[in-house]
């Protein structure tokens, strides 16, 4: 019940949204913010134009399906509402980024949807897998996400402003600019890790570790695709130049060719939906870096074609699996027999993925060819490119919605004897492969008021929109014909590709293999630093801790050459005297007594002499605080001190001599900058303004206890959190440490 | 090497400690004091109590937990700042009622910023027993 439940949230929302798509086609753009770090400029605003309201529909419409397919696929898993609330919190953060205008909170919703991803792809928590290859998807965006937002933070600066909407439609040109090139790299970096392209696409066909559910919705008709929507929105900003062409068409071409070759050579459904998906995108990036209107408009079609079809094939996939038992496109032939409606769904899916009219997915084909044909340079290349894609792709289309279910005759040794899957999981699936149809055979009714907002959002002008099925005989539908013929021929050799490739992984040397080298690289270095700085020896943490915070006085005092102000050492008082040499015999006794007893009591007296000091130069606040700390110290040190063994001098001599050394100049230091920092002003001295801020402001005349509980009493609370948390840590350490030392002997 | 003039002195005092770490807590605004030495002073009774009459004792004394005096330390300390962001807007700025005279302790302010005090106080106080209760129970 739960799921068809959940399926009403994003279904209300698609509802809503279908109702804003006439005002957006007339050209107004909803917005709403609301304040949240005024200070910083990062506000609650959001803004729905024609792209947001695509991308939104589809993040709605395929969620609500999804939740319906989640609720049958995990039917009776102990884990399913956990799964549910992860899944609803990805759909929110999705539904934020399409809609976010403020930089800073796009980054925020960007990185939700890394760390739901994270949860989703790790949903079988039980296998190492799955935990791995969910950490390394989280790595990898997280990293992008990062890099991304560095590129904001400069991108801001440059602008003048966190609005997205606001630099777009500022007159300042930001490719002009001369941090440029590190903006559009840091920004690519987010957009190509999220969109999984080359050199980062490894991490996707490992996601494929998610339940079905997920591949469906995260890992090919949303997530991955906020990369791509990512670009998209910074077309207008970012967009047109070299750059951003040359990197875009190149890491495109590359992930398109890599992930349809990938494709050809897998023999699990799902893992060659995956590289399908990577082939997409590729082509996507592709489009959006040409950056021609006609570009734009086929990258758009491409955006909504392939949500629709392959959401459905993942699910059927998805079925295929969870009737089975089995992923293994050689062993699943002719279930159309057992499985009529996902055989339905899938065929239709995989006919609009090839390509065939009157699909939608026909004309997203159709429009990359007329995109190519009418480039004025590299017209062959990009045609070259993308016929060879989607020929494989077709082929691939074909291998994953016809084959397990027309190929063949059934066969009879899989794991569970295969049945229809229950309603659940068949309205998805179906309901989209419909809607790819209808939209295909209805383009100007259906699928222009949805598109045409869109493509005038990314383009940042005004452009004119039109889609038709039938351009009549020209040079796109002659590659269309031929693209048809090779994927044939290619899915016919399916069988003998199979035979050659067998169970061996494809590559040898991967770019998973150097994710994993740079994984153990770092786990490596932190292992060899721990050892070093946490040695386990108290007197090591010590040193490491005082000459780590001496060096770091030791350069900031070295910026202010000279002696330190002239002081007359015959002004020092009779009492001055006194207290000074009190200190210098107990320090002398510490140093040379044999006993710890008398080494406690001498350092009780220098505590004590530092408190006279205090009261010398009036401060009781500081003298009664430091009477109180020293006697409580050398109590509790009393409560220890027994159970310690007895004193041994374990140091050879050089040691000690060392260490001797190092105590003089660590002193020599901390006195330099006691004498310096009298002569040394940096800002001006607030204590004569809290003086008198003390009782006009705080109505208290003591000054260091306003200063503690009212004027920075934030820092105070700061302290006491940390003195509990202290405390919980000594409570732990005397309970176990302690305990569990004596129970093995005992 | 229980010493019965320790343990007498200890009973004897005890209350006297008390009373003396309060009053410095309450004056600490306007004179040397406050939450922080108050906490210090009490714990000091404590562990003079702990030197006599011992551990067992003086744990029930307390009558809660350190940690629960900690706890309650925190939550107060956190939320005397509220009010201020409610009224002012800023969070931890302080609120006063209007003066008024009681018999002994004369003119009397009393503010968000002192019962902020008061839970420093509850803090320290935990922190030092239970670090102390830590160590002198830990080979027993």
């Amino acid at each position: 019940m739960a799921g068809w439940l959940l399926a009403l949230g994003p279904a209300a929302v698609f509802v809503y949204l279908l109702t804003l798509l006439p005002s957006v086609n007339q050209g107004i753009i909803g917005t709403q913010t609301m304040q949240w770090f005024p200070q910083l400029g990062v506000s609650l605003s959001f803004r729905v134009d024609g792209l947001s309201i695509l991308m939104g529909l589809l993040i709605c419409g395929i969620g609500a399906l999804i939740f319906l397919y989640a609720h049958g696929y995990l039917h009776g898993h102990p884990l399913q509402g956990k799964f549910f609330c992860y899944l609803m919190i990805f759909l929110a953060s999705m539904l934020g980024i399409v809609t976010a205008d403020n930089l800073i909170l796009l980054f925020v919703f960007w990185e939700l949807t890394s760390i739901s991803s994270y949860l989703l792809i790790g949903f079988y928590h039980e296998s190492d897998e799955s935990r791995w290859k969910a950490l390394q998807a989280l790595l990898v965006t997280g990293f992008g996400g990062v890099a991304m937002l560095a590129g904001f933070v400069l991108l801001g600066l440059v602008g003048g402003s966190w609005s997205i909407s606001a630099i777009a439609s500022s007159e300042l040109s930001v490719p002009d600019h001369a941090l440029y090139p590190a903006i559009l790299l840091l920004v690519l970096l987010g957009a190509f890790t999220k969109s999984a392209q080359w050199p980062f696409h490894f991490w996707l066909p490992n996601a494929m570790a998610a339940p079905a559910p997920v591949s469906a919705f995260l890992h090919s008709a949303t997530m991955v695709k906020a990369g791509v929507f990512l670009l998209a929105k910074m077309n207008p900003i970012l967009g047109g130049s070299w750059l951003w062409t040359s990197l875009l068409v190149g890491a495109g071409m590359i992930t398109m060719l890599l992930g349809a070759v990938n494709g050809l050579l897998q023999t699990d459904l799902k893992k060659i939906l995956a590289y399908t998906t990577l082939s997409v995108l590729g082509l996507m990036v592709m489009l959006l870096g040409l950056g021609t209107d006609l570009a734009i408009k086929s990258a758009l079609l491409f955006l909504l074609g392939h949500a629709l079809y392959k959401a459905t094939l993942f699910m059927c996939a998805g079925s295929v699996d969870h009737e089975t038992g089995c992923r293994d496109v050689r062993k699943l032939t002719g279930l159309r027999a057992v499985m009529p409606a996902t055989a339905f769904a899938a065929g239709l899916a995989a006919l609009s993925k090839a390509g065939f009219p009157p699909f939608f997915g026909f004309l997203g084909k159709e429009y990359v060819y007329k995109t190519g044909s009418y480039l004025d340079e590299f017209s062959f290349v990009i045609l070259a490119v993308a016929m060879a894609t989607n020929i494989m792709l077709m082929a691939l289309a074909f291998k994953a919605g016809i084959h397990p279910f027309w190929g063949g005759k059934t066969t009879s040794d899989l794991p569970k004897k295969p049945h229809e899957a229950p309603l659940a999981m068949v309205l998805g699936p179906v309901i989209l492969a419909i809607g790819g149809l209808l939209l295909g055979v209805f383009p100007g009714v259906l699928a222009t008021p949805l598109m045409a907002p869109a493509l005038n959002a990314v383009a940042g002008h005004p452009v004119e929109f039109s889609l038709a099925l039938w351009h009549g005989i020209n040079l796109p539908l002659l590659l269309s014909g031929l693209t048809l013929l090779g994927g044939f021929t290619l899915y016919a050799m399916r069988r003998k590709i199979w035979i050659r490739v067998g169970d061996k992984p494809p590559f040898r040397y991967s770019f998973d293999a150097l994710y994993k080298g740079i994984f153990d690289g770092f786990i490596a270095i932190a292992g060899w630093q721990t050892r070093v700085l946490q040695s386990g020896y108290l007197r090591r943490y010590l040193l490491i801790i005082i000459s780590s915070s001496a060096l770091l006085l030791a350069a900031k005092l070295s910026l202010f050459i000279g002696l330190p102000k002239q002081f007359d050492l015959f002004e020092a008082r009779f009492m001055d005297w006194s207290v000074f040499i009190l200190i210098i015999v107990s320090l002398g006794i510490i140093v040379f007594t044999r006993s710890r007893l008398t080494a406690l009591f001498a350092m009780g007296i220098v505590g004590f002499g530092v408190a006279i000091i205090f009261i010398l130069n009036g401060a009781p606040d500081l003298a009664i605080t430091q009477i109180l700390v020293e006697t409580l110290t050398v109590v509790l040190f009393m409560f220890v001190i027994f159970r310690l063994p007895a004193f041994r001098n374990l140091s050879p001599q050089r040691t000690r001599i060392i260490d001797g050394c190092f105590s003089a100049v660590v002193g020599l230091i901390v006195t330099l900058l006691v004498l310096k920092a009298q002569g040394v002003k940096i800002a001006p001295s607030i204590s004569s303004q809290y003086g008198e801020w003390s009782y006009t402001l705080a109505k208290g005349k003591n000054v260091v206890n306003v200063i503690l509980v009212d004027f920075r009493a934030l820092d105070t609370l700061g302290e006491i959190a940390v003195l509990a948390i202290a405390a919980i840590g000594i409570f732990v350490l005397m309970r176990d440490g302690v305990g569990k030392r004596k129970d093995p002997k005992s | 090497m229980k010493s019965i003039v320790l343990n007498v002195t200890a009973r004897f005092l005890f209350p006297w400690l008390i009373v003396l770490s309060l009053v410095v807590l309450y004056r600490g605004h306007n004179l040397p004091g406050g939450g922080f030495i108050g906490g210090l002073a009490a714990s000091a009774a404590y562990i003079l109590y702990i030197l006599g009459p011992g551990v067992g004792p003086a744990r029930r004394l307390l009558y809660f937990a350190p940690e629960t005096f900690m706890g309650v330390g925190l939550l107060l300390a956190t939320a005397s700042g509220l009010g201020g962001w409610i009224v002012s807007g800023a969070y931890m700025s302080g609120l006063w009622l209007p003066a008024f005279n009681l018999p002994v302790l004369g003119s009397v302010h009393l503010g968000t910023p002192l019962i902020f005090d008061i839970g420093v106080y509850l803090v320290v106080l935990g922190f030092i027993l239970l670090t102390t209760f830590s160590l002198v129970e830990a080979d027993t």
